[in-house]
């Protein structure tokens, strides 16, 4: 039998059901996998024991004994540490939560444990998901299972490399920027940044809240499509969710994409490395053969996406970061001189440089004086973005893209932040106009594996998951990584 | 628009956040590179764009003021850095200079 670690969730479900396996064979197939590599690749801030994780499992097997299995009965799941739990700690990654319990579930967290989900634990991440390394966290260096010597990419790094290295079946993420998308690239993985407004962001602790999105990751394009239907939907408790007419996407992706209009955004590969550019062409030859229809298109503002961005999202950080003030939760200084001593105190040594630089940036381009020079024309140039996406859709139903501009690079290569931030290029559009995103994994450059972005109309993920799936099926299931 | 050092301390303290000497010359350098490069906007004319501030075209998602459960005060305590008698404990603010 193939080890039950390196399965997908949909191939386990199967199992549950043809009573094959059992839920305990899951995790302690999972469980002894973590225990083998969880010390190379540090994915994890929290895990549960064995143990709890068995008797969490012994509740899934009665269900699924009692033909009263769930959507994802029996899955082990891991999510991001910057979404709540009741109980347990959630810490973004920084010292400034580093003793934070969470006192409710977020909507997402809920929803999974509705479905028959055991969570296992939360994943490594960069500090406030500010970062596409996860070397900003408070809790150390996530590795890429790929190649130790490597970031997972981030911020939701942890979810990514807990993926490739078999540790647990799906994860959820966050993407802000291209968080999701990025470390899914640089892990071989499967993630989905779904449309702003498609899933709550009730408890997930805030970076950029007209830009942060939940999504899923696994290994399979059908598991990231079984989450997504488990997590997405409107919720009260935010205000920025959206009711839209609810079904199944996971059932409605397998009719492949011919006559589906494929653009490709001849300002996406401009830029790119001849690696990069091969990838693409590649996939473009893929998706021909299948039946698509190529369409080149124009995206003309893309090259002003990350200065718009790091306008944008600082500037939204600084004033969702300013309740960390040492008084209700969080960190606080042991030694200040007042209450606007304690304020200041407990911030500078709560949070770490990238928060910081972020604060700084935008507490500037927010400042009397900068408002209309920085963040106003930031917004303006945002709905020109947006515009370019709303014409290309006019004639075409899916856009394919490079999803990173390399492959995964050395924990130890210098990079200074804009550079940092320059390599976000071709996520950051979709977080700005508000558009899905899916990262699939397409091959491997030198050992490292890479993936195509494709990029869908608001709301529908489904034509997305589609294409995703159609493009999987041609290039063959990802492998673990050799541990 | 390069930040001299004094602005820089001007933004640090309406974000309630300090540095040690020796840092401040460095998060100067970067904080410049940033704004250089955000800066890029600059060669756009976007006169009379309208800011887009929510891609979904929402407006205000209103709703019934309605009175539900909300956490309890244990929970909302509950990693609160001091506490006393369900209340959070500050530096007093009041009655100075």
């Amino acid at each position: 039998m193939e080890n039950l670690y390196s399965l997908s969730a949909v191939e386990l479900k199967k199992m549950l059901e043809a009573k094959e396996i059992k839920v305990e064979d899951i995790v302690n197939s999972i469980y002894d996998r973590i225990d083998k590599v969880e010390g190379l690749v540090n994915s994890f801030v929290e895990l549960i024991s064995r143990e709890e994780a068995l008797s969490l499992a012994k509740i899934a097997q009665e269900n699924i004994d009692n033909s009263k299995a769930r959507a994802l009965e029996g899955i082990l799941v891991a999510i991001k540490n910057n979404m709540v739990t009741d109980g347990g700690k959630t810490t973004a990654s920084s010292k400034m939560l580093d003793n934070y319990e969470g006192v409710y579930d977020a909507t997402v967290v809920k929803k999974l444990k509705d479905a028959g989900a055991i969570i296992i634990g939360k994943t490594n991440m960069d500090e406030f998901a500010m970062g596409s390394t996860t070397k900003t966290s408070y809790a150390g260096e996530t590795k890429n299972p790929w190649d130790l010597e490597r970031v997972p990419g981030g911020s939701s790094g942890g979810s990514a490399s807990s993926l490739a290295a078999g540790e647990v079946t799906l994860t959820l993420g966050s993407d802000t920027g291209g968080s999701i998308r990025q470390p899914a690239s640089f892990n071989g993985v499967v993630g989905l940044k779904p449309t702003y407004g498609r899933v709550s962001r009730f408890g997930l602790i805030a970076f950029a809240s007209s830009l942060d999105q939940i999504g899923p990751m696994g290994r399979r394009v059908d598991d990231v499509a079984l989450m997504f239907d488990v997590i997405k939907g409107y919720d009260d408790a935010d205000a920025t969710s959206v009711k839209v007419e609810e079904e199944s996407v996971l059932t409605e992706i397998n009719n492949g994409v011919k006559g589906l209009r494929i653009g490709i955004p001849k300002e996406y590969l401009e830029e790119a490395n001849d690696d990069i550019k091969a990838v693409i062409n590649e996939a473009v030859a893929k998706y021909k053969e299948l039946g698509a229809e190529i369409v080149d298109i124009s995206l003309p503002h893309t090259e002003y996406s990350p200065s718009t961005y790091y306008i944008i999202a600082p500037a939204e950080a600084s004033s969702n970061l300013a309740r960390f003030d040492g008084v209700r939760y969080g960190y606080r200084a042991e030694n200040f001189d007042g209450v606007e001593d304690l304020y200041i105190k407990s911030r500078s040594e709560g949070f770490g440089d990238e928060v910081k630089r972020r604060i700084m940036i935008g507490t500037y381009v927010l400042s009397a004086g900068f408002y209309d020079a920085y963040y106003k024309k930031a917004q303006q140039v945002r709905r020109l973005i947006k515009n370019d996406f709303d014409k290309a859709f006019e004639s075409v139903d899916v856009i394919l893209t490079p999803a990173t501009t390399g492959t995964a690079f050395k924990l130890d290569e210098p990079k200074t932040p804009v550079e940092l931030y320059l390599e976000d290029v071709y996520t950051i559009p979709a977080n700005l106009a508000g558009l899905p995103g899916l990262v699939v994994p397409a091959t491997k450059v030198q050992g490292l594996p890479v993936g195509i972005q494709l990029l869908g109309k608001a709301f529908d993920e489904k034509t997305l998951l589609r294409a995703g799936k159609a493009f999987e099926n041609v290039v063959g299931k990802m492998e673990l990584a050799n541990l | 628009m390069a930040l001299t050092k004094e602005e820089v301390l001007k933004v640090a303290h309406l974000a309630r956040l300090e540095f040690e000497e020796e840092r401040i010359e460095s998060f100067q350098t970067e904080l410049n590179s940033i704004l250089t490069f955000v800066d890029k906007l600059q060669e756009l004319n976007t006169e009379g764009i309208e800011p887009l501030t929510q891609v979904n075209h929402q407006v205000n998602n209103l709703r019934k003021d309605e009175i539900k459960e909300s956490l309890n005060r244990d929970k909302v305590l509950k990693n609160a850095p001091q506490k006393d008698e369900g209340m959070f404990i500050v530096p007093k603010v009041v009655g100075e200079n």
